[in-house]
């Protein structure tokens, strides 16, 4: 079972399971009866693995979030989406595979769906440049932004990238400029929005697809204004400190809801998303659905002046 | 003669150092031309001889982008938190408030330029390197959402670093709060006017910085998303002459114009006139 997709706190359950398939070859060949046996070792795997992911370091749901297994936007849109056409392109430029985004229906309504992709494999990866946009993948989901809210439907984006890309041409094409007009065009669209952490919430990145009526986090993704490792670098020179800049940032779902920033968090099977896939889509199917039903009743005129009191009450300061 | 010039010269100038105290001495970082401060003063910080903008205080700006007397400061009374109890924050704070004389990274209020109220809002690059956390976050939003109530126009003069990092996500979350209240000026077509001053990266260019009507840069500024460090890294080569500079941004059409300190306050005014139209006529007539 081990492979180059097991994280370092997983070993511990690999050698369970290795006993487990042992035990089975041993009870199969030798026609001995090991079912009691068997049963105590899956029972303490179980139980193994519900401690190890009821007790993850903040660093550790980083490796979760970061999983290269880890469902992406186009699996969710596979999994719980019908009748998905991609849209490409910000008519303006070129096509950022970074993001994906096009109609799809969830629960017989028509939604526009708008996602940070990071690729499969490492040639997935180079074509979709990690899930690092460049301004057009920002320009291309401001579009089909425009659109959802043009034709009155709801729009539900899905966050997991490790930041804008940090680039030239980035740079020269605007990335501030692309960030910082989707982060305003969202406080102010006049339709329904639901944005969901699934992986990695890095920084502006994140947010210029992050403003919304409804904020959500898997309960093993993280949304920080850093990455660790930066933040580590900065403060202590010192990179290998990203356990203590994890730490430090408060950067889990956990965090996030308690500091009033999200709204809810999404449970994952256990053993985190990418060991069970379905029951993470199961997931966050029911709850996209529960808060449609909610915001379809409210108007887009009140939604939009909701949207701006709630990020208003965002920070903590002292007044004199 | 050549040897009595040079005999003389250093004489001339000992004696200048002997009447004129050192430290009114004042050193351009860019060209190395060397002049009496007053020079520089009367320059607006601006070097004599090359035309390098130097670094100008919140209250420079304040006072070149107001008539005389007509600033009033609000929301003075706001003070930053440790909401996440980051490591050294509040000592970092202290040290910032010693160092500056001021709370924390910007100042808002109201004011007039050139008989025109208007909101004014200006960033402080000494107060941990401009960076925006809840106060600066909060001191925009109120300003603008003030702009709206009072249907005036809203100048801010960027600079900065990027978000506050020791407020973690909420300083992240600053950027979508001052947006929404921006957003609310838009809807009513007020005016909103940004002067981004070296440096404007992170955060602050991903966000309110460059989502003025109009958007001014001063010479030479350093204005983009990423740091420049963090690109190096990224691609492993060096980064193009004047790379991310006020003058690379014009050329790419990302602002408008690029406009030495000695126009801004006429170019300001003057934006502000066409912007107002109607608006403008009935604010003077009630001046
Ligand atoms: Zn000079």
């Amino acid at each position: 079972m081990a492979n180059q997709y097991t994280l370092d706190f997983e070993k511990p359950l690999l050698e369970l399971e290795r006993q487990i398939d042992e035990l089975k070859r041993v009870g199969e060949e030798g026609k001995i009866d090991v079912d009691s046996e068997l049963q105590t070792l899956q029972a303490k795997l179980d139980s193994l693995r519900q401690e190890i992911y009821h007790n993850l370091t903040p660093m550790q749901r980083v490796a979760v979030a970061r999983h290269q297994r880890r469902p992406a936007t186009l699996d969710y849109l596979s999994s719980i989406f019908t009748d998905f056409v991609e849209l490409h392109g910000d008519r303006l430029f070129r096509d950022d595979p970074a993001i994906v985004g096009g109609w799809a229906r969830l629960a017989g309504t028509s939604v526009m769906v708008i996602g940070h992709q990071k690729g499969r494999d490492t040639r997935d990866n180079l074509k979709r440049n990690f899930g690092m946009p460049h301004p057009e993948g920002y320009r291309k989901a401001l579009r089909l932004m425009r659109m959802a809210a043009k034709f009155h439907a709801p729009l539900i984006t899905l966050i997991d990238t490790p930041g804008a890309y940090p680039g030239i041409a980035a740079e020269e094409r605007g990335q501030a400029e692309a960030l910082a007009t989707n982060i305003i065009e969202m406080a102010a669209l006049p339709t329904q929005s639901i944005a969901v952490v699934i992986g990695e919430g890095g920084s502006g990145g994140a947010l210029a697809l992050g403003v919304a009526d409804r904020v959500l986090m898997f309960e093993n993704s993280v949304y920080s204004v850093i990455t660790p490792e930066g933040c580590a670098a900065i403060l202590w020179k010192d990179a290998t400190q990203r356990e203590r800049a994890a730490e430090a940032l408060k950067l889990t779902a956990s965090d996030l809801l308690k500091l009033n920033i999200i709204d809810e968090v999404i449970p994952e099977p256990l053993g985190g998303a990418h060991y069970d896939p379905e029951g993470a889509g199961e997931a966050l199917r029911s709850v996209l659905v529960r808060h449609l039903g909610e915001l379809r009743k409210i108007r887009p005129e009140k939604l939009i002046k909701r949207r701006a009191e709630k990020y208003g009450a965002m920070g903590a300061f002292a007044e004199a | 003669m050549a040897w009595f010039k040079k005999e003389r010269k250093p004489r001339v100038s000992q004696r200048a150092r002997l009447e004129i105290p050192a430290d009114t001495w004042e050193k351009c970082g860019a060209c190395g031309h060397i002049d009496i401060r007053e020079r520089f003063e009367k320059a607006l910080n601006v070097c004599p001889e090359c035309g390098n903008h130097r670094r100008f205080s919140a209250e420079e700006y304040i006072e070149l982008l107001s008539d005389e007397g007509t600033w009033k400061e609000l929301n003075a009374g706001l003070r930053a938190l440790d909401p996440l109890q980051f490591e050294h924050y509040p000592e970092r704070l202290i040290s910032s408030q010693k160092k500056t004389g001021q709370p924390d990274g910007i100042s808002t209020g109201v004011t007039r330029l050139e008989g025109m109220t208007l909101h004014l809002g200006v960033m402080n690059f000494a107060f941990m390197g401009g960076s925006m956390g809840s106060v600066v976050g909060e001191k925009i939003a109120r300003l603008a959402r003030r702009s709206a109530d009072k249907r005036t126009p809203l100048v801010l003069v960027c600079t900065s670093g990027g978000a506050r990092m020791q407020e973690g996500v909420l300083s992240l979350m600053q950027m979508a709060k001052t947006s929404a209240a921006i957003a609310q000026l838009r809807a009513l077509s007020i005016p909103f006017i940004t002067i981004l001053t070296d440096p404007t990266t992170g955060g602050v260019s991903a966000s309110f910085a460059m989502q003025g009507d109009v958007i001014l840069a001063e010479p030479g500024a350093v204005i983009g998303f990423a740091g420049q460090r963090v690109i190096k890294q990224t691609i492993g080569q060096d980064l193009p002459e004047g790379f991310q500079t006020a003058e690379f941004l014009l050329e790419h059409g990302q602002i408008d114009e690029v406009v030495p300190r000695g126009s801004l306050r006429e170019t300001t005014a003057r934006l502000l006139r066409h912007m107002q139209g109607e608006r403008q006529q009935s604010d003077r007539a009630s001046a």
